[in-house]
């Protein structure tokens, strides 16, 4: 029997909760802060190894975390070739992702299963607002010259506030990896929280491309210096760097999270974002937020994935989970 | 079911992730739930007719009863295992190789059964067998199957030691059995094990899987038991050699029974191993090496990272992270895969836990646990962090063998080593900072046989694993590991008459002799302590005779206090220990050089005391200047190695000195025996303190004049003469002696065995057997190095 360290009654209190944290709203650049933070890269790597060991979600509790893990699913598409059709088709799949006979099944047609957000380019905002109309999914923009970020400092601001305009609820803006290779951190902390300013209302997710920060150490003082810029949330990817979303770089940002989170009292979301397809997966990262960071941060309001074809194994699993029969993907309507 | 599914996905809580024990309980099933005795390739029931119940202690629940083999039945096991040697030896390495590897192949093979068992029988965490465990112990047998093809070229002069009686704990049950079998069976070896009493199950599944490979018969044998069975295998006078790993007190007395036997032993014991934090160390990962180092295994490993070590500018953080990180460790049924925590082994192991957390609470540390409770049913303890501790709480002294951590502050890196050090164990130590320069300073000045640099508790078979000070000797893994288990050829050669000396052709003129009517001036052979001639104690003097009986002169006769004072003055000058091989070797050269130069002095010396021919005395004198130079040449090349580890790190394994060893050199070559033991003890870097041949102690004494010349740093070496005997047994009782050479009687190498026990000096005895100290291989060369010196193994995982 193992003791459960979990008090339902307060976790319940927090579901309704989650949604309403206080916005982030940064600090003064202060280098202080982050300066001495060292990164032990084995480390961190010996962590994430044991993870996914040392906790095992099985049976009913692997169909309801892969649910979960469905409601903060940024669904993306970020291709040169999206049209009105299939962005259409995507926001389609984001009201619901679950067939209704497999949510019936698992006791959960009243809970309003959709996804965390659907993301794509500015272009096709338009499309996913007049799709979505009728929900309450947020829509998600890329922008500041995503992905590599190699544009001016003023097209940046002004393409974060034109996708607002056009009805963008989170702005994914991609850091300049430059003042992080440089150690410029004032520079990039001035630059996120003229982002952060644009963005108004709108929540900023701050991309850092790890695969292009070269340390760990680097990634954690990047995610530091976003945070205190008034990052809403810090994610890893844009999904066409070379390495992407890993369990190490993570394990780096929630640390720094829960380190923000004790200094400042202010929440910061994570968003894992490229290469992350499969349901066993997804449920090492629940678990990864879940033993790092808290219970707290397993709501769509501070963690998500950012995925376009995660939904289509979680699909197959759930209804394995339902039938006892391995799934085949054809069964389950495409976004 | 779907209102679960609601529930979950609002709580989000983990469910129970049971590993299926069907298969496990099947095989305890099929055998009745009752296991005999595995001698001689077959199962026999137990010659007592005895069983106990081996009990799975996360239920309470009994798993099979398990034979109790006595005296009559390990002699049996010990016979089969003799008789075994001569065709295991003559079969070859290759043949050996073949057979460990199927070994390995019939673990992996079985890897989940071996994991469930182990869970079951032990109560560790089903996570830790299948992923920690058993990978382990495929990888120790597939490691030793290589050593097994290499030994005939790797270990020419070595050979087999024979039956090896190995008694292994509860905690790591199959690994340490494959610790133990491996790199035995890999040299040559034949067994007979006895698994803990705990803990019997996973080695009666080995035992099946020695037969289904066909390993001849007699080659691993395996009985069970308590305490008297282990006895029975560690007093048969037909066991050469007893490998244990287990408690400090037990290998006290095992050391104690096998003393003068001429058994070898390698014991690995407790510890109270330190885990060191250095402000600049990444903190969230050390908080998972505390994780790593204490709550593995519920605590009960013998290198747990049991004394927490802070720089006291960040221990408030750190401990605030320690306890946040307690809350979210797991405990519950080994089987369950979402567990962190385990069962304790047994009823006895939790009542010692709690009292010694009693104890600690008592003397005012502050006790700090989780908020939930463990489960009623089985012996759990919760992860305990004590704050406030002083070195001298006796939580901070005592090895736990719990979840229960002390966590101290230290201001600076020599007060970190200081407290690190301040223990009579030396088993391993970790050490976090992300400062290389720090960590490398740091690493050779803990005493402990591994250092882990920002990791912990991590093992591999080509890492040697083993202890200083009272966590006992020898090594387990890597090449080192094998010389537990190999024997020189020569000690085969060895008798005991000693080789007869050239007897002088007439009577020998000497300088003390009269010379025209005019007296000679009175030479005063002193004793040399701390680099100064120092007079005995006790104000006495003991005469010296020729060996025909011709008074030649007088020396100081040295007492228990001298050879305090010796050990006193060895132990305070570190200089030499600091120097590099090279500069040790230029002055081991410089001696030889200073030697040369007095070269008839010494000769003449010689003739007298032996009244031998100059020219066999010239021979003593020559030869020992040959062997000066042997060392100088060793003192910047005996080094290490870096281990293939199957970690990303680089394994650095260490050949360090002990410290300070006492060495009683042969009474037959005045000059040569003396050069040739006192040497390679320094050059390894020890101070030592010698008691020179008592019936010839002049050419010792005239040697402190050549050190005085030769920038011999003062204590390095300390000379005491004296009584022989009467010297050795306060040497061998002094708890500041590190290591002890003795060559004297059989008797005497008795005591010294015995008497070393009780700190666990590292000994090296010659049973009354004489060597030729001319011969190159019997008086000199590597071995001598090897048993001065002791593998610290470092581990440093690098990635930026």
């Amino acid at each position: 029997m193992a003791i459960s360290q979990d008090k339902t009654t307060r976790d319940k209190k927090r579901v309704s909760e989650s949604d309403s944290h206080m916005r982030n709203p940064g600090m003064p650049f202060d280098i202080d802060m982050f300066q001495d933070i060292n990164i032990n890269r084995s480390a961190v790597e010996r962590r994430v190894a044991t993870l996914g060991k040392r906790r095992s979600v099985k049976k009913e509790w692997q169909a309801a975390w892969l649910l979960r893990a469905i409601t903060c699913i940024d669904l993306t598409t970020l291709a040169g070739d999206d049209t009105e059709g299939n962005v259409i088709r995507l926001c389609a799949k984001a009201k619901q992702p679950v067939r209704t006979d497999l949510l019936k099944a698992l006791g959960m047609e009243e809970a309003n299963i959709q996804v965390g957000a659907v993301c794509v380019y500015h272009n096709l905002i338009k499309t996913a607002k007049q799709a979505l109309q009728d929900t309450k999914i947020p829509i998600a923009a890329v922008s500041t010259g995503f992905p590599a970020g190699q544009i001016s400092l003023d097209q940046k601001i002004r393409q974060i506030k034109k996708s607002v305009a056009a009805g963008a609820t989170e702005i994914d803006i991609v850091i300049n990896r430059a003042h992080v290779l440089l150690s410029d951190w004032k520079s990039l902390y001035h630059e996120v929280a003229k982002y952060r300013e644009a963005c108004g209302d709108a929540h900023m997710k701050t991309i850092l491309a790890t695969g292009e920060l070269s340390t760990l150490t680097n990634v954690a003082k990047a995610s530091y210096v976003c945070m205190m810029a008034g990052a809403d949330f810090i994610k890893t990817s844009t999904g066409k760097e070379s390495v992407n979303a890993t369990l190490a770089v993570s394990l780096v940002m929630v640390r720094m999270i829960r380190e923000y989170f004790e200094n400042t009292g202010f929440k910061v979301g994570f968003k894992p974002a490229g290469g992350i397809r499969h349901a066993k997966q997804a449920l090492e990262w629940l678990i990864l937020i879940k033993e790092e960071l808290g219970d707290e941060w397993l709501h769509t309001s501070l963690f998500r994935f950012g995925a376009s074809s995660l939904l289509g194994d979680i699909e197959r699993q759930l209804e394995h989970h339902v039938t006892g029969r391995y799934s085949a993907s054809y069964r389950h309507p495409m976004g | 079911m779907s209102m679960k599914v609601k529930n979950i996905f609002e709580t989000m809580e983990y469910g129970p992730a049971p590993e299926s024990a069907s298969e496990a309980m099947a095989w305890i099933k099929d055998h009745n739930k009752s296991f005999d005795l595995f001698i001689n390739g077959k199962w026999h029931p137990p010659l007592s007719k005895k069983y106990f119940k081996s009990v799975n202690p996360a239920t309470e629940q009994k798993l099979a009863d398990i034979s109790e083999a006595n005296e009559k039945d390990v002699d049996k096991a010990v016979k089969a295992a003799k008789k075994a040697v001569t065709n295991w030896v003559e079969i070859g390495g290759h043949a050996r190789a073949r057979y460990l590897y199927a070994i390995a192949r019939q673990i992996q093979k079985h890897a989940r059964l071996f994991s469930v068992l182990e869970s079951l029988d032990n109560g560790k965490p089903i996570r830790e067998t299948r992923d920690i465990d058993i990978p382990l112990v495929a990888r120790h047998f597939y490691y030793h199957a290589g050593w097994a093809q290499l030994r005939d070229q790797e270990f020419k002069k070595y050979k087999e030691i024979g039956v090896i009686g190995q008694i292994i704990p509860w905690n790591f049950p199959l690994l340490m059995l494959a610790w133990k079998i491996a790199p035995a069976l890999a040299m040559g070896n034949t067994i007979v094990l006895k698994p803990a009493e705990y803990t019997s199950l996973t080695a009666l599944l080995f035992a099946e899987i020695c037969a289904q490979i066909n390993l001849p018969a007699g080659v691993v044998n395996i009985v069970t038991g308590h305490g008297n069975t282990g006895a029975a295998i560690v007093n048969h006078p037909q066991v050469d050699k007893i490998a244990f790993t287990g408690s400090t007190d037990v290998g006290r007395i095992i050391r104690k029974s096998t003393a003068g036997t001429g058994k070898k032993i390698s014991l690995e014991l407790g510890g109270k191993s330190p885990f060191i934090v250095f402000e600049d160390a990444d903190l969230d990962s050390v908080v998972e090496g505390v994780v790593d180092a204490i709550w593995f295994n519920q605590g009960q490993v013998c290198c747990a990272g049991s004394r927490l070590l802070v720089q006291e500018s960040i221990a408030k953080r750190l401990y605030k992270k320690i306890r946040a990180r307690m809350e979210k460790l797991r405990i519950g049924d080994a089987l369950d895969k979402s567990i962190d925590i385990g069962a304790i082994i047994a009823p006895v192991q939790l009542k010692t836990i709690e009292e010694l957390v009693q104890q600690g609470v008592e003397e005012g540390s502050t006790l700090w646990q989780p908020s939930w409770s463990c489960p009623k049913d089985g012996y759990f303890y919760p992860p305990t962090l004590f704050t406030d501790v002083s070195p001298s709480s006796t939580i901070a002294q005592v090895e736990i063998f719990g979840p229960v951590l002390v966590a101290m502050t230290f201001r600076t890196h020599s007060e970190a080593i200081k407290l690190a050090n301040n223990t009579r164990y030396g088993l391993a130590a970790s050490l976090w900072t992300e400062n290389i320069n720090l960590a490398l300073d740091m690493a050779p000045k803990i005493k402990a046989g591994t250092v882990w640099i920002n990791t912990t508790n991590i093992f591999d078979a080509a890492s040697g694993f083993g202890g200083y000070r009272e966590s006992g000797f020898g090594r387990e893994g890597g090449k080192e590991g094998l010389y537990e288990y190999v024997k020189l050829r020569l000690e085969e050669e060895l008798d005991t008459k000693p080789i007869p000396r050239l007897k002088a052709r007439k009577k020998t003129e000497t300088s003390s002799s009269h010379a025209n009517g005019i007296p000679a001036i009175d030479r005063t052979s002193k004793m040399y302590i701390g680099g100064k001639q120092s007079r005995p104690d006790g104000g006495y003097s003991m005469p010296i005779h020729s060996v025909n009986g011709r008074f030649l002169g007088e020396v100081s006769k040295g007492n228990r206090k001298d050879i305090r004072n010796a050990v006193e003055a060895a132990n305070t000058s570190a200089h030499w220990t600091q120097l590099t091989g090279h500069s040790r070797a230029q002055i081991l050269y410089y001696i030889a050089e200073n030697l040369t130069a007095r070269e008839a002095e010494f000769t003449d010396r010689i003739c007298q005391m032996l009244e031998t021919d100059p020219e066999d005395a010239g021979r003593e004198v020559a030869q020992s200047i040959d062997r000066l130079y042997t060392y100088a040449a060793w003192a910047d090349k005996y080094d290490g190695q870096v281990h293939h580890t199957i970690h990303r790190n680089v394994t650095l394994a260490m050949p360090e000195p002990f410290g300070v060893m006492a060495i009683i050199c042969p009474d037959e070559y005045p000059l040569l025996g003396f050069i040739s033991t006192i040497i390679p003890a320094i050059t390894m870097g020890n101070r030592v303190v010698v008691v020179p041949s008592e019936k010839f102690p002049f050419s010792a004494t005239d040697f402190y004049q050549v050190l005085e010349t030769s920038d011999m740093p003062g204590g390095t070496i300390n000379i005491i003469t004296g009584q022989k005997e009467e010297l050795s047994l306060v040497l061998a009782k002094h708890d500041d002696v590190d290591a002890i050479w003795y060559f004297g009687t059989k008797k005497g190498s008795k005591d010294i065995e015995y008497l070393s026990a009780d700190n666990m000096k590292r000994t090296w005895v010659n049973h009354g057997k004489v060597r030729n100290w001319f011969d190159e291989d019997q008086g000199a060369g590597e071995s001598f190095l090897g048993r001065a010196s002791q593998v610290k193994n470092i581990w440093i995982p690098y990635g930026a």
